[in-house]
């Protein structure tokens, strides 16, 4: 009865594994692949390591298993932002059927930020937006 | 067909072959962006791995290295990232 349990749990992780490693492979664009590799990437590995916990029974590991869910679940988000920031400003491209770019002209290309803080130099000023 | 079998011939060759469309990204990937991209997940999926095999060996040990490798793997993202941003544009 636990195996079974075990094995559907595994297959869901697997599967959703499966699902980010296609996403990555097909997606037109840096941003959507990395959208698919933090959402279903998390959740399958988030379900392969509670089909361990459930596997092994043990206080230890559970409580190890979740602090590693809990670490994956708060860096996944933190990580895929980093990322998708550094390409905006690095300059890549959205994919041509993307509708609308939120932060167009809110960069400059040094990674500064365009906003109400005026107190920045004329020079500065001059710099090439995107 | 026992769970280990189970384990042994479906879960990981799946969960191989999805490491494998990864590399294809990992190579093909038009940009640097996107080979971060795929070595965060490349870590991700490892992790995944670890815990059905720590599952096949009955060593619930292996799951310390998995906690280890979110640690590195979290840290390469945003040292790559990092570097990204502050690289000389040409």
């Amino acid at each position: 009865m636990i195996s079974v349990i075990i094995a559907v749990i595994s297959t869901l992780g697997t599967l959703f594994v499966l699902l980010a490693a296609v996403g990555i492979l097909r997606m037109p664009d840096t941003y959507l692949r990395m959208a698919v590799t933090t959402k279903a990437a998390t959740l399958g590995v988030g379900l392969l390591l509670i089909a361990a916990a459930i596997y092994f029974y043990d206080f230890s590991t559970t409580t190890r298993v979740l602090a590693i869910i809990l670490f994956i679940l708060l860096t996944a988000p933190v990580g895929a932002h980093l990322i998708g920031k550094a390409a905006y400003i690095a300059g890549n491209k959205l994919w041509e059927g993307s509708i609308m770019d939120d932060l167009k002209g809110k960069y400059r290309r040094t990674g500064k930020v365009i906003g109400p803080p005026k107190n920045l130099s004329e020079k500065e000023d001059e710099e090439e937006h995107f | 067909m026992t769970l280990d079998e189970y384990l042994y011939y479906i879960i990981l060759p799946a969960l191989s072959v999805s490491i494998l469309l990864v590399f294809v990204r990992f190579f093909k990937g038009p940009t640097i962006s996107d080979r971060v991209v795929a070595v965060d997940l490349l870590v991700t999926s490892g992790i995944g791995i670890i815990a059905v095999y720590s599952i096949l060996t009955h060593q619930p040990t292996f799951l310390d290295i998995a906690l280890i490798l979110a640690l590195i793997g979290f840290l390469g993202t945003v040292a790559y990232s990092f570097y990204i941003q502050k690289r000389k544009r040409k």
